[in-house]
């Protein structure tokens, strides 16, 4: 998937929840990208994250690495 | 048969208070206000009558419903006449034969004998009086001035206008009026010199009458008669069903001649509509048997190869090994599906099984993806369901109606036409629009507030209000406090409470006075029921699910949710849109809105189906087009969406069609996306197949065959027949049994039933133990999710700037008379008032450019190029431009960006950067796709 793409995606949740605090906002982006994204786009983000991340707001890149490692499955499967 | 309802004469009077009369010496008890000529229908006694009919009021022109009241003097009028307690009523007397037969006598003298000639004959009230009044002899003769040479006016493609044949009993006019509300027809001259005229003595086709029929229902003679019916004669039976076009969901009966339809006539007792019809629904039918239905299946091994047409078993194998060669090759999770919002609720339930069940995987689609997939989220998250709160009728009490991001006379006018009612009877108007629809002023309407916002500024907009309804008090705490997570309240009225979100902080964002923010947000929260209504202004935006939410705590802060009048209402665009979403047309979703990841949910249908489901959500459509290009998804089964027309940065959608090895296409014509597919499966409409619609208010309405599927099947069938060459075994005999399973499955759709439906009509879902006769209003006493949860909505603007080289927004929308891409009414007599595209421009902006009205203009975004015909618009503000996507050579969507929801990516088609300038040539887009469109359409035809 386009990486380009999928780090627009993730910024776009993490803008939703900048007004929340930053545990409730970075807990509602992971929840959501859980929920939400098919695990192709989850793995591809999260190589994105593994290769540093680049260009993902700060509540992007914390929920990203919240999820892997809460949920460290979502990061391997495809 | 043929359905005739019973027309009482005189609208229905709802008074609780009860008034008992003697008619003809019997007695009869009706509400307070009922008029004499419905009380006796109502006990089975015709009164007879012309003027009169009970979709309008009284007007006691005519006399023919003349009666006599013991103890009172003449002959009262018994439509305008009210019961009154002990009233002794005769309608049938020596006098009143005189009186009548001399009425009819007049009448006829000044009407064409030629009833056996005549279309109305079998159906004309004016026969039928002549007849009932024992009329025997016309001594008058014909040779005093007369109307018998009136000129005929044919300009309307769907009926024909016979000024001789007038009664002038203003039957149309008061349709017009009073169940339209477009004002368009009138009584021109006075005495003998009357005549109908629609607009200032114009042609119906060049005058304001938008078609919908309601004067050609309403006149009791031939004078306004439907063309089908002057072709065909009357019909013989007639089909109750539902109309196939927007989420209004109108009842209709089908009439028939045969297996030929010849008319489509509202039924009064459809329960969204109540008799009443638009354009589409009335007349634009003919694409049904249109000359380019596609009725035979056909394959190809590539695009540019020319399709060849095979029997239906050819076709099923070739596309279920196809599939099954991909997934072998690309993995399981390499195809997936998109179900279709025109389809029935159990075609786009067995198609989503089909794909999770007999595919194995969760990529499934819908087109609510692209147009209400954020009133799901947003209304979900903040009420706990994903819909609408009320029904339709709820709008009767509404006191304020706030419409945002709608424009119901063109994308919902039945809809329209209820609400115009109700503005007219004096409930307030607040229109939140970039564009002066036409609901802020027309006839006898005249918003009190428009906010003609700069696009893409709702949340802007929606915080404004909520932060003067919270400054200034206008919290109903109390309902709040009871009905509401307090925690989440107390933290949006800190939110929207700061200053950055006044009006006045704002106003440079919206471009809307910050005065008339605030007044809005006070008349809106001044009233105890204020309804909000919106569209696709409202969605499709990158905060499309941020401002569904923000229009819930609005609601939700005034105590607007959970009764009659008040609510938050998505008018929803195709006619079983709600219903596809419904039906578990998501990739995260199974029937019911249910995670596909919730264990029990999904053990349930595991069960029912005899597989094992993947927890893990599917590919929404902008996902799989990426995924399509990156080499992931290879092959699809589209049914009933024209995804290469519709959706969004039209070249993307191409390339990711044209990267799949295997794109299977089920539709009723070759549609745009029929360019890129390699299997085609002929498709039936709505005419052809029983099954259910669900509207945008819930409302489960039935779809009724009328006529054989011109296929051969229908396409639950097709889909049937698809999995079982796929190896998943669907045996249904009849769409019954499929809603059957449905509702098993489905909480919501427990209680319903084809017996069900039958019985009461239609049912608003949800439907069960606890609500066994459906749910007309949402949310009462308690919401859905239990305690209403206010989110926080930030502004956050678009990234779609408009700049030096695209200082233009473009927005994009429809038009009454043509319908989504427009592959149905552009296959009807509808484009008579829409032919093409065209560009809508302020006289401004157009000058500045050196535009005139009329002019080629090519429009550019940063994505693609377009041409069509610029119209210089006052509906327009500067600095936006308006069109439509109706029509294929202009490709409006060619223009369109990626840009989408953050919550459930439907595209931003309301906001795109543009620059317009003349031109005197297509685009090389349109020029390519023009030649690429007929190299892809050739059939080798099967020997017969």
């Amino acid at each position: 998937m386009n990486n380009d793409r999928l780090v627009s995606m993730a910024n776009q949740i993490a803008d939703f929840f900048q007004s929340y605090p930053e545990a409730e906002a970075v807990e509602g982006v992971s929840v959501h990208i859980h929920k939400f994204w098919d695990p192709r786009m989850r793995q591809g983000i999260f190589a994105h994250l593994n290769a540093g991340g680049a260009g993902l707001k700060p509540i992007a890149l914390k929920a990203l690495q919240h999820l892997a490692e809460t949920q460290p499955n979502l990061s391997k499967s495809a | 048969m043929l359905i005739q309802e019973t027309d009482y004469g005189t609208p229905i009077r709802l008074s609780t208070k009860l008034v008992t009369l003697t008619i003809d010496g019997q007695d009869v008890t009706v509400p307070e206000g009922t008029s004499i000529m419905r009380a006796a229908a109502e006990m089975g006694t015709k009164v007879p009558k012309l003027c009169a009919t009970d979709s309008i009021e009284a007007f006691g022109s005519c006399r023919l419903c003349a009666v006599e009241i013991e103890g009172r003097r003449g002959t009262p009028a018994s439509c305008t006449t009210p019961v009154e307690n002990g009233l002794k009523v005769w309608t049938q007397t020596g006098k009143l034969a005189k009186l009548r037969r001399n009425i009819m006598e007049l009448y006829i003298s000044d009407h064409p004998l030629d009833c056996l000639t005549c279309p109305a004959n079998g159906n004309c009230e004016l026969q039928d009086m002549a007849g009932v009044v024992g009329l025997r002899d016309v001594r008058y003769g014909f040779k005093g001035a007369n109307h018998l040479d009136a000129q005929k006016d044919e300009s309307n493609p769907y009926f024909t206008f016979d000024a001789s044949k007038c009664i002038v009993c203003s039957r149309c006019v008061r349709a017009c009026e009073e169940v339209q509300g477009t004002f368009a027809l009138t009584i021109d001259s006075r005495g003998f010199a009357s005549t109908v005229s629609p607009g200032q003595k114009e042609d119906f086709l060049g005058s304001e009458c938008v078609s919908c029929g309601a004067c050609v229902q309403a006149c009791p003679t031939a004078t306004l008669m439907e063309k089908t019916i002057i072709e065909a004669g009357q019909p013989e039976h007639s089909v109750v069903t539902t109309c196939a076009y927007c989420g209004v969901g109108c009842s209709f009966k089908a009439e028939l001649r045969g297996t030929e339809v010849v008319n489509m006539v509202p039924y009064k007792d459809g329960q969204a509509n109540h008799g009443h019809s638009c354009v589409k629904g009335r007349f634009a039918w003919g694409y049904t048997t249109h000359q380019d239905r596609i009725t035979k299946p056909m394959i190809r091994a590539k695009i540019t190869d020319p399709w060849t047409e095979v029997s239906w078993e050819e076709a099923i194998n070739h596309a279920a090994s196809e599939f099954k060669r991909i997934q072998k090759k690309y993995g399981r999770t390499s195809v997936g599906g998109i179900t279709s919002s025109r389809c029935t609720n159990e075609e786009t339930y067995l198609v989503q099984k089909l794909i999770r069940a007999a595919f194995g995987t969760n990529n499934v689609d819908t087109c609510a993806r692209v147009c209400h997939s954020p009133t799901g989220y947003g209304l979900s998250t903040t009420l706990g369901t994903s819909a609408g709160t009320q029904n339709f009728d709820s709008v009767r009490e509404a006191d304020v109606v706030m419409v945002i991001g709608a424009n119901p006379t063109d994308g919902h006018p039945v809809f329209a036409s209820h609400l115009k009612k109700r503005l007219r009877q004096g409930a307030k108007l607040i229109v939140i629009d970039p564009r002066r629809i036409d609901l802020v002023k027309s006839p006898h309407i005249q918003a009190q507030y428009h906010l003609p916002l700069k696009p893409g500024t709702n949340v802007a907009m929606i915080n404004a209000m909520a932060h003067v309804i919270v400054t200034e008090g206008l919290v109903q705490e109390d309902y709040v406090a009871e009905r509401c997570d307090m925690a989440e309240f107390n933290r949006w009225r800190d939110f929207v409470s700061d200053k950055r979100h006044a009006p006045e902080e704002m106003e440079k964002y919206t471009g809307v006075k910050a005065a008339d923010v605030r007044e809005a947000a006070r008349l809106y929260a001044s009233v105890r029921n204020a309804a909000i209504y919106y569209g696709l202004g409202v969605t499709e935006h990158s905060q499309g699910s941020t401002m569904v939410m923000g229009m819930a705590n609005l609601a939700m802060a005034t105590g607007n949710i959970g009764h009659v009048g008040a609510g938050v209402n998505p008018l929803r665009g195709q006619n079983n849109v709600q219903g596809s979403c419904d039906m578990g047309s998501f990739p995260h979703e199974l029937p019911g809105y249910r995670h596909i990841a919730t264990d029990a949910v999904r053990h349930q249908f595991e069960a029912a189906w005899g597989v094992t489901l993947d927890p893990e959500p599917g590919l929404r459509i902008p996902n799989m087009l990426d995924a399509a290009v990156d080499g992931t998804f290879m092959g699809i089964y589209i049914q009933g969406e024209d995804i290469a027309q519709s959706d969004p940065n039209t070249k993307h959608v191409t390339a990711g069609l044209e990267a799949m090895e295997c794109v299977v296409v089920q539709d009723i014509f070759l549609n745009e996306t029929a360019n890129y597919a390699h299997v085609f499966l002929p498709g039936t409409t709505f005419l052809e197949k029983d099954g259910t619609f669900t509207n945008a208010e819930r409302r489960i309405n039935m779809v009724r065959q009328a006529i054989p599927p011109m296929p051969g099947y229908a396409d639950w069938q097709v889909t049937m027949m698809l999995s079982n060459a796929l190896g998943y075994r669907m045996d249904y005999t009849h769409p019954s049994e499929i809603m059957d399973e449905i509702a098993h499955l489905t909480p919501t759709f427990k209680g319903v039933s084809y017996q069900r439906l039958e019985e009461m009509g239609s049912i608003q879902w949800p439907c069960n133990d606890a609500a066994p006769n459906g749910t007309p209003t949402m949310h009462i006493d308690r919401f859905v999710r239990g305690l209403g949860r206010f989110m926080i909505t930030e502004f956050v603007p678009t990234e779609e700037r408009v700049g030096p080289r695209f200082p233009l927004i473009l927005t994009t929308g429809r038009i009454l008379s043509q319908y989504n891409v427009g592959a149905q009414t552009r296959r009807t007599e509808n484009v008579a008032w829409h032919p093409e595209d065209v560009l809508e421009i302020h006289a401004h902006d157009a000058e500045q450019r050196g535009i005139r009205d009329g002019d080629n203009v090519a429009v550019v975004s940063r994505v693609g190029e377009t041409s069509l015909k610029a119209v210089i618009s006052e509906r327009m503000q500067p600095g936006v431009v308006y069109t439509t996507f109706h029509h294929v050579g202009t490709g409006a969507n060619v223009i369109t960006t990626d840009f989408s929801d953050w919550a459930t990516n439907c595209p931003e088609y309301k906001v795109t950067a543009v620059e317009v300038r003349l031109s005197n040539h297509q685009s090389e887009w349109q020029r390519e796709n023009a030649l690429f469109r007929d190299a892809t359409r050739r059939i080798h035809k099967a020997a017969e």
